[in-house]
């Protein structure tokens, strides 16, 4: 619904969405529906078939494509670097973990209808409060986006009000992350501590286990990227966008101009860190489970790699970045564990260095941020 | 027979005329074993042999043939034993060996006679054999040759029940492990009563007249803490003799404490009070609280009102005390924290907060730190003791080389972009990370502690500290302190200042920028070395050590405020006690949590953290 009136709203900036999204949005859905296809009506001995963990691996790579989108946004376009998205990424994942959990209902090992395994096991009597609600599909799905915007909300307001940019604004959100991975892994919250959310049975009334559910969840992941995609094009194309833009080149000059910059960096890193908690809720749903590693501050700088190695700027790099690094990662650490760290170290090391447009600048010379150094000067 | 074997001795001397063959067999010979003088002997044939005889010398036979004679026949009684008139050796432990061959055969009520023999002539070396026949553990072995060679001298053992109902054993006066045996195999060595009364008062004598102040000291801490009325005599003795000032205290307190309980006398009961009040010991908080209880009908066992008056007052200043050490113990925890985060942080404090440079490496260069310790150890495995001093400049080199290498290959390329300086560094450290593992191992590595950082520093029975988080205190300041004259008083730290305050101006009048931006690099990289040294003595040294600490580094710096070295000592430390302070209500991980939330919160407040830089430096 929200996309679509967005979508209405800004007709006119249409045009400024580029000759790329046609092309992307083309590829995205013919690879999606040929899997999807392949899958679910090819006979499994054939050449063409798509194994069910094909699928799974494919949305799971499209939800980690969300998430790069949602850094982009905020690095490529505005310049804050953040290094906590994983954060919100997370926090979606257990808005939606929750849900899951609670439709487990009785079928748990313990068989409690209400308590879910681990408060049985912990001796909790009754669910916490911040618990309720959470067996209703649309409070689960509200809470996906409003819990890490209204973190973003606050988070970026204090930040951006008190300008707080730059390296400083990096090290703060990696501490956000930290802090929160310190206190999901406590017992005492009520998230299942160390081990996280998992054992998950199904969600709406369909068996999370079936092809149908799999294939649909990796078709919803791919629209869901798609208007994310479409979305983040037009707002950058609008007004808005352009300010952003300016305020990643030059904030003070844009200041002076009379534009509350913080106002618009804060409203940029809701709507980012809003497509984070999605992609979480997406994830959870199709690898089964959830835990505090999520918000390890290592998960979320590899977020930024796959943006960094993708190209900056241009929400197509990001997309493409996350899914050849996660390609990478799959295959490195299965046929080489030994090199993938090194690998991804060193990959790194010469991007920045030799690639400060990533992949996709190798192919265009002109992309948005070409002439500019991002971040700010010491 | 002792004179045949002088005489044996002699001979061989002037046989071999070479002195120092013999001084060693008669050392070697007499330190070593105190059991049955057969060995002795059977020594000296070793020794012989060992030594440069002539090989084909028939002297040699002949004496190894008298003296396996001589052994065999049991003649050869103690060599050492009866030879106390000599002087050169001390009395006793073949006297003790014979002495226990007596406890095994004697009827019952001999056995406290040769106790008493056994408590003359062995004084400390009999403790073990007392105490184990106090719990019921000493044993003999019925074939005595299969543990001594001496069938006839029956050998005393200290027996332990294994898991699989077998018995381990212990000679009880050298406690040599002698391997196991079943039960059939050994014979207990009865007691009853009235010998357990005696042993117990032998074993407070042993203890308390030991040569050791630490063994006096413990004897009377034991005392005390299960104080009853037979001990106080000893006790009282003990005092008369006693030197050091703090057993004397005790030994006072534990009679005060007699006193308190027993005494008729109200006056004396203050008065011990008084002198109890002195002492922090559980032992005496109980005893304190026993008199200020009622019984069911509310009627308080103590009928004399002063003295729960006084109790009272007793244990409330007990109680002051106790919260004053409590203090004393939370700010020592916190500065301790506090310089585990000073000592990751000065490293980090020059790269980033100096040169500007976010290096994520940073938690990995500490790491490198850690792992040359551990090397260090395997290079010098018989040197344990200084090897902690030894892998401090290794460490700083090892470091120091990694982190120039880092500057001149990675960050010299990104100079003012210092977003992608983060992300580069962040590959280093995971090269740096997937490197350890694949030349050690995934798994953490023992690196062992010096004895001289073992141990604690005790003020008193509540308060004592750790000797390795005192000195890891004392090193932490040391390193920073180095660090600031560094800054402030050698042309390198002049150059440093100069090339972060004005680049091109430090270029233009003639400072090479690009060979001080590496020292400098090397430099923090270097004492990021260091502080994994001292960390190697406080946790687990594993690959992902430095990762454990890269955001509590950062904090401290940002907290303290960027380019301002006061910042990061005053940010470590504060942190590390606020922490601690938080610790006792919210548990350690909550604590950590809202001190993060406190610093982010902080950040927005004042972005340039504590200490802001002041100057043109801060404009930028």
């Amino acid at each position: 619904m929200k996309d679509a009136s967005l979508f209405a709203q800004q007709f006119t900036a249409l045009h400024t969405v580029r000759t790329k999204a046609p092309l992307f949005l083309g590829i995205l859905f013919t690879a999606t529906i040929y899997a999807a296809v392949c899958n679910l009506y090819v006979a499994e001995d054939s050449v063409l078939y798509v194994s069910t963990y094909t699928i799974t691996l494919l949305g799971k790579y499209l939800c980690y494509a969300l998430l790069a989108l949602s850094v982009d946004i905020v690095w490529g376009y505005c310049g804050i670097l953040s290094l906590g998205h994983g954060a919100f990424f997370a926090l979606g994942g257990y808005a939606m973990g929750m849900y899951l959990m609670r439709q487990i209902g009785d079928r748990g090992v313990y068989g409690n209808p209400d308590l879910p395994d681990f408060m049985v096991f912990l001796n909790w009597q009754e669910l916490p409060w911040y618990w309720s609600g959470f067996d209703q599909f649309w409070f689960a799905a509200l809470m996906v986006v409003l819990v890490p915007a209204v973190l973003a909300f606050v988070f970026g307001w204090l930040a951006f009000r008190s300008r707080v940019a730059g390296v400083y604004l990096a090290i703060m959100t990696q501490a956000l992350t930290y802090a929160l991975m310190l206190a999901f892994f406590r017992n005492e919250m009520g998230f299942g501590g160390n081990n996280g959310l998992t054992d998950f049975k199904d969600l709406l009334g369909y068996n999370l286990l079936s092809d149908n559910t799999r294939v649909s969840l990796f078709v919803i992941s791919a629209i869901v990227l798609a208007l994310a995609y479409v979305c983040s094009q037009l707002i950058m194309g609008s007004k808005f966008g352009r300010v952003i833009v300016g305020i990643r080149d030059a904030e003070d000059r844009l200041r002076f101009l009379g534009y509350r910059t913080d106002y618009y960096k804060v409203a940029l890193f809701v709507y980012s860190a809003l497509l984070a908690g999605i992609a979480g809720a997406l994830y959870v749903p199709q690898v089964g489970i959830i835990n505090p590693g999520e918000y390890s501050p290592l998960n979320s700088i590899e977020i930024v790699i796959w943006v960094a190695i993708g190209g900056r700027g241009t929400l197509y790099g990001a997309v493409i970045g996350a899914l050849l690094v996660n390609y990478a990662k799959t295959k490195f650490t299965a046929i080489l564990p030994e090199v993938w760290l090194f690998a991804l170290g060193a990959l790194f090391v010469a991007v920045t260095i030799f690639l400060p447009n990533g992949i996709v600048g190798l192919f265009k010379r002109t992309s948005l941020n070409d002439g500019h150094d991002l971040g700010e000067q010491p | 027979m002792v004179i045949l074997t002088l005489k044996l001795q002699n001979v061989l001397v002037k046989i071999s005329n070479r002195n120092f063959i013999f001084t060693i067999c008669f050392i070697e010979a007499s330190g070593d074993y105190p059991g049955a003088s057969f060995f002795s002997t059977e020594y000296i044939v070793l020794k012989i042999f060992q030594h440069s005889m002539p090989v084909k010398s028939p002297v040699k036979y002949a004496i190894m043939l008298v003296l396996v004679f001589l052994s065999a026949t049991n003649i050869v009684e103690s060599v050492y034993a009866q030879h106390d008139e000599t002087g050169v050796i001390q009395a006793g432990p073949g006297q003790i060996v014979q002495l226990g061959d007596k406890l095994a055969r004697a009827k019952l009520k001999n056995v406290q006679t040769v106790l008493v023999k056994m408590e003359a002539a062995g004084g400390d070396a009999v403790l073990a054999l007392y105490q184990a026949m106090l719990s019921g553990d000493l044993f003999y072995v019925k074939d005595a040759s299969s543990v001594s060679g001496n069938a006839a001298l029956r050998r005393l053992v200290i027996a332990s029940k294994t898991e699989n109902r077998t018995y381990l054993l212990q000679d009880a006066i050298t406690l040599d492990s002698l391997g196991e045996r079943t039960k059939k195999q050994i014979k207990k060595v009865r007691s009853n009563n009235k010998l357990r009364g005696y042993l117990r008062s032998a074993i407070a004598r042993l203890t308390l007249n030991s040569e050791q102040p630490e063994i006096r000291k413990s004897a009377v801490e034991n005392m005390l803490d299960s104080l009853d009325s037979k001990s106080i005599p000893y006790l009282e003795k003990a005092r008369e003799q006693e030197s050091e000032s703090d057993i004397i205290e005790l030994i006072d307190v534990a009679i005060a404490l007699n006193v308190l309980r027993t005494s008729e006398d109200v006056d004396l009961r203050l008065q011990a009070i008084e002198t109890v009040q002195q002492s922090l010991r559980p032992v005496v908080r109980n005893s304190l609280t026993q008199l200020l209880e009622q019984d069911e009908q509310s009627a308080f066992i103590e009928p004399n009102a002063p003295i729960r008056a006084k109790a009272r007052e007793a244990l409330d200043d007990f109680q002051n005390k106790l919260d004053f050490y409590g203090l004393l113990e939370t700010i020592f925890f916190g500065l301790s924290l506090g310089s585990v985060l000073l000592l990751v942080a000065t490293g980090l404090a020059i790269t980033f907060g100096v040169m500007g440079v976010i290096n994520m490496a940073h938690g990995e260069l500490i790491m490198l730190g850690a792992y040359t310790t551990y090397v260090v150890q395997l290079w010098m495995p018989n040197n344990i003791e200084y090897s902690v001093l030894v892998a401090i400049p290794v460490a700083f080199i090892v470091s120091g080389m990694v982190g120039i290498a880092i500057e001149r290959g990675v960050i010299r390329h990104l100079q003012g972009r210092p977003l992608e300086t983060l992300l580069a560094t962040f590959g280093i450290s995971l090269i740096l990370q997937q490197a350890v593992r694949s030349m050690f191992s995934p798994l953490n590595r023992q690196v062992a502690t010096p004895d001289w950082m073992g141990g604690s520093l005790e003020f008193n029975a509540v308060f004592s500290i750790t000797y390795n988080r005192l000195y890891i205190l004392i090193f932490a300041l040391l390193v920073f302190f180095a660090l600031q004259l560094i800054m402030k008083k050698t042309s390198l730290g002049l150059y440093v200042r100069a090339v972060s305050q004005n680049r091109d101006m430090a270029k233009a009048i003639g400072i090479r920028t690009e060979w001080v931006d590496a020292m400098t690099f090397g430099l923090g990289s270097g004492i990021a070395g260091i502080a994994g040294v001292a960390l190697s003595q406080l946790t687990n040294v594993g690959p992902n050590l430095g990762q454990a600490y890269i955001i509590d580094s950062f904090m401290v710096v940002v907290f303290g405020g960027v380019g301002n070295l006061w910042g990061t000592l005053v940010g470590g430390m504060s942190l590390g006690l606020v922490n601690k302070f938080l610790e006792p209500a919210t548990g350690a991980v909550l604590a950590n949590i809202l001190v993060l939330v406190f610093i982010i919160l902080f950040i927005q407040k004042r972005p340039r953290g504590l200490f802001p830089q002041k100057g043109r430096a801060a404009e930028s």
